[in-house]
């Protein structure tokens, strides 16, 4: 089931994380106590141009050391630390969450035209799959994600997110059926600046992570979720496609829609459907996608789970449910749902 | 005559009693295994090929068959098989030749392969209530597309994308020849796909003019012997294909013999009346990765880059760095086709014995394609051996982009596998060119069955994607998620990349 809320400012203007927790919170009903997450954007203020990484090492004597040499080849640590946790009752701690602020050496990384993120996604996944007891589960600027196993609230609270302040946030409440009780099963995905909240399933998973897969990503999380991520970003960051766009192709209008359609659009889609057609998602899901300048949420193609957006005019909502917008802002004007593959985009204003 | 001679391989059977003695399988048989003596019916089982013509024609039911009424002395290794070929060929000295697909009793792969469906976590979609898009488009993609914004706000492809074929269903008709099989047999073919909006390959038989109506639906083949091949067939054909190897015969080339070759087949071919024709088993021009390169893109020039180009492969056991290699050309599809692909001859040696399945083939194609990142640049066509809809989505699931069929298509017109399509005599008017059998073969029934059975499993694909919780053929290609092996080894499900049942 799951349950996904998040919010954007377009102005900007940082929120604390207490009425997210309560908005997630209030969806209780969609999960089961065995993960729950939240990721903001503009919490690390003082270390705007590092990486934040935060990896959950399963103790720091074994593990943590490989990780330190593996980053101090490709770049310098400006900062790390333990990330501050409070003991809750019923959250059991299984590791422990770290951060480091990193900044990576550009000319390390040849024949890339972005080589700053293609060494953080190549450090990444060779942590993710090489190195025992360390995992990275949030690799963007000036973000970060906060996720354990346990109750929204408890999560919340473990992590204090109140103590931290973001202008886009996205919380989700898992009712986990395939990894349940791992920390790094539960939501948000990130890498780099993508971060996802997904309700559903996705049956298209073997093809799309045959697809990313064989564009240089490696699929570690035991969970179908992870390649939307790679896929936005391999869309987005490799090929240049806006949200729409990417919209487009994960979510694409059907065939018969597209023959309808007047010329200039008609080729459009069409050409899209074709080059990225392995990237096209199946199955049921409501998802959203954040990154710095931005969140967009969609369904699958039929609507198979729910998606309702509420906009204020400086802030946009997109939600499972009603209740948890109502639980943030009990007057909300604008509610509706969107129809099944239709991006919903908020963007900041700059 | 010391070697005698060998025991009957099948026994035909009639029921005095049920006969009346209408005599309609003395007419049908063109093996003549039936005669009629004085209103006395008179079998010679030794010429039955078990072809069921008389069977199937028998308004009474009274004729039975049975295969191998003789046993041999029962041996594991010396089978009556090996037996027969050995006395074949020591009084012959020569080649055995076979029809139709791998005879061996090799385990199907297909068979050893189980498709998911939703339960619960994800709901399965009934496709009688939702759309279901099975359309396939089969042709070169840029790897990536560059957009720009126009003045007034639009977004515009920037890339030319190469023409594809649309395919209503991801079934398609392969390549058999005017020649290997009757015209009619060829007509029905193509009235059919037309109908259902699908494609058929000429194979290398040139194209007769009464398949004009349909061009735009057919594939021409240009294969080593260039039979048939001019401006005029190349620009008609929707797309073109180059044959380089079939998987019946990987390795050989093939022999239309003159007896075959009538005179509407000579001006079809554009060879002599009469003359045999022999497709050499390599192209002279091509004699390496490069070579094809460059015929490829002649046949572009040819048709002025308005035309996808095939090539199509015999599975070998390298056939994953052939097809990178024929990707990294501008070839639009690689066509393989696995060891069980039929034909109308082969030596035997080679139909039962060279090449490997074609499940194995497409998820290793798939899977080198995918490493180097290339895979969605051209589309993989699989065939050989695909008996029904199962087959075809599991073909999918495995990678391919679409599949041919071949034999599935003349069973629909009547073939009954009895595999003596080398001998000219098809009492189905299939593989036949002699007309009082050809004209057994209606032209507007063959294709409505022909068309009915592509319907059908078009139909049967829509609900096992509906039931995998899928809603589009693109979502179903190299989805090895949505496939489990059940006691396959281990090796086996590497090179597939398949789990096995119950992971």
């Amino acid at each position: 089931m799951c349950g996904i809320f998040s919010v954007i400012d377009r102005n900007m203007t940082r929120m604390d994380g207490s009425s997210i927790k309560a908005a997630l919170s209030s969806m209780d009903e969609r999960g089961s106590g065995e993960g729950a997450g939240y990721v903001a954007y503009g919490i690390y203020p003082d270390f705007p141009d590092c990486y934040a990484l935060h990896i959950f090492f399963d103790n720091i004597v074994d593990h943590k050391s490989k990780v330190d040499e593996l980053l101090s080849k490709w770049g310098v640590i400006i900062h790390q630390e333990e990330i501050p946790t409070y003991e809750q009752p019923s959250l059991k701690r299984q590791h422990i969450p770290w951060r480091y602020f990193f900044k990576p050496y550009k000319d390390l990384m040849v024949g890339s035209l972005t080589p700053e993120e293609d060494i953080i996604i190549k450090t990444v996944m060779d942590i993710n799959s090489g190195i025992d007891g360390a995992l990275v589960f949030s690799s963007g600027k000036n973000m970060g994600v906060f996720k354990a196993a346990g109750w929204p609230e408890d999560v919340a609270n473990f992590y204090r997110i109140e103590d931290y302040r973001g202008y886009i946030w996205l919380a989700h409440n898992r009712y986990p059926t395939n990894t349940p009780g791992w920390w790094g099963g539960a939501h948000p995905f990130n890498l780099l600046n993508w971060s996802v909240v997904h309700n559903g399933e996705i049956t298209s998973y073997g093809t799309n992570r045959q697809y990313v897969e064989s564009n240089g990503y490696k699929c570690t999380m035991h969970t179908d979720t992870e390649v939307v991520a790679y896929l936005f970003d391999y869309l987005g960051r490799r090929h240049k496609l806006t949200e729409e766009l990417i919209v487009k192709a994960l979510a694409p209008p059907f065939w018969d829609e597209i023959d309808s359609m007047p010329l200039s659009k008609s080729e459009l889609n069409r050409a899209i459907r074709l080059i990225y057609g392995p990237a096209l998602m199946n199955g049921p899901f409501g998802i959203v996608v954040a990154q710095s300048d931005g969140i967009v949420g969609f369904t699958d193609r039929i609507k198979l789970r729910p998606l309702v957006v509420g906009d204020d005019g400086t802030k946009l909502y997109i939600s499972s449910e009603e209740a948890a917008i109502r639980r943030v802002d009990p007057n909300i004007g604008e509610i509706y749902m969107p129809k099944a593959g239709e991006p919903v985009i908020g963007r900041v204003v700059k | 005559m010391s070697l005698g001679s060998v025991p009957l391989r099948y026994k035909v059977d009639i029921d005095r009693e049920q006969c009346m003695r209408c005599m309609r399988c003395v007419d049908n048989c063109s093996y003549g295994a039936f005669r009629n003596e004085e209103g006395k019916l008179i079998v010679n089982s030794r010429k039955c090929t078990a072809c069921h013509r008389c069977i199937s024609m028998c308004p009474r039911d009274a004729i039975s068959l049975k295969d191998r009424p003789v046993d041999y002395r029962a041996h594991p290794l010396w089978t009556s098989e090996a037996r027969e070929d050995i006395i074949n060929q020591s009084r012959t000295g020569k080649i055995v030749l076979a029809g139709m697909g791998n005879a061996k009793d090799f385990p199907s792969i297909f068979d050893r392969l189980v498709l998911d469906a939703c339960q619960v976590t994800n709901p399965s979609i009934d496709p009688l209530r939702e759309p279901m898009e099975l359309k396939t488009h089969i042709g070169k993609k840029p790897s990536r597309l560059e957009f720009e914004e126009t003045v007034d706000g639009d977004i515009k492809v920037l890339n030319e994308i190469a023409p594809n074929l649309e395919l209503q269903t991801p079934i398609m008709i392969g390549h058999m020849s005017y020649g290997a099989i009757s015209l009619n047999a060829q007509r029905s073919i193509a009235q059919a796909v037309a109908k259902v909006g699908t494609f058929m390959g000429t194979g290398e038989g040139g194209l007769h003019e009464s398949i004009y109506p349909y061009q735009d639906n057919t594939i021409v083949q240009v294969a080593s012997g260039r039979f048939g091949v001019d401006i005029n067939y190349l620009e008609r054909g929707a797309a073109i294909e180059i044959k380089i190897g079939q998987g019946a015969k990987p390795g050989i080339g093939g022999h239309l013999p003159g007896e075959k070759v009538c005179s509407d087949i000579s001006c079809t071919r554009m060879i002599p009346y009469g003359s045999d024709a022999i497709s050499p088993a390599p192209h002279h021009d091509i004699y390496s990765i490069e070579d094809l390169a460059q015929l490829v893109r002649g046949l572009k020039e040819a048709t002025e880059w308005k035309k996808p180009v095939f090539v199509k492969v015999a599975a070998v056991h390298n056939v994953a760095a052939i097809a990178a290699g024929i990707a990294r050309s501008k070839a639009d599809a690689v066509v393989i086709d696995g060891f069980r692909g039929g034909t109308g001859a082969a030596p035997k040696v080679f139909r039962d014995n060279v090449g490997i399945p074609i499940e194995a083939a497409i998820a290793s194609v798939d899977k080198k394609l995918n490493e180097q990142g290339i895979r969605n640049e051209i589309s993989i066509i699989a065939s050989g051996g695909i008996r029904n809809s199962a087959d075809i989505a599991k073909s999918i699931a495995l990678g391919a982009d679409a599949v041919y069929i071949g034999t599935a298509a003349l069973i629909a017109m009547g073939c009954r596998v009895c595999g003596n399509c080398y001998r000219g005599l098809c009492p189905w008017g299939i593989a036949t060119q002699r007309e009082d059998l050809v004209d057994r073969l209606d032209i507007d029934s063959g294709a409505q069955q022909v068309a009915n059975l592509i319907n059908a499993w078009t139909y049967e694909l829509s609900e096992l994607m509906g039931a995998a919780g899928i809603n589009s053929i693109e979502s179903l290609r190299g989805n090895r998620e949505r496939l489990r092996a059940y006691m396959l080894d281990e090796g086996m499900l590497n090179v597939l990349q398949v789990k096995p049942v119950g992971a």
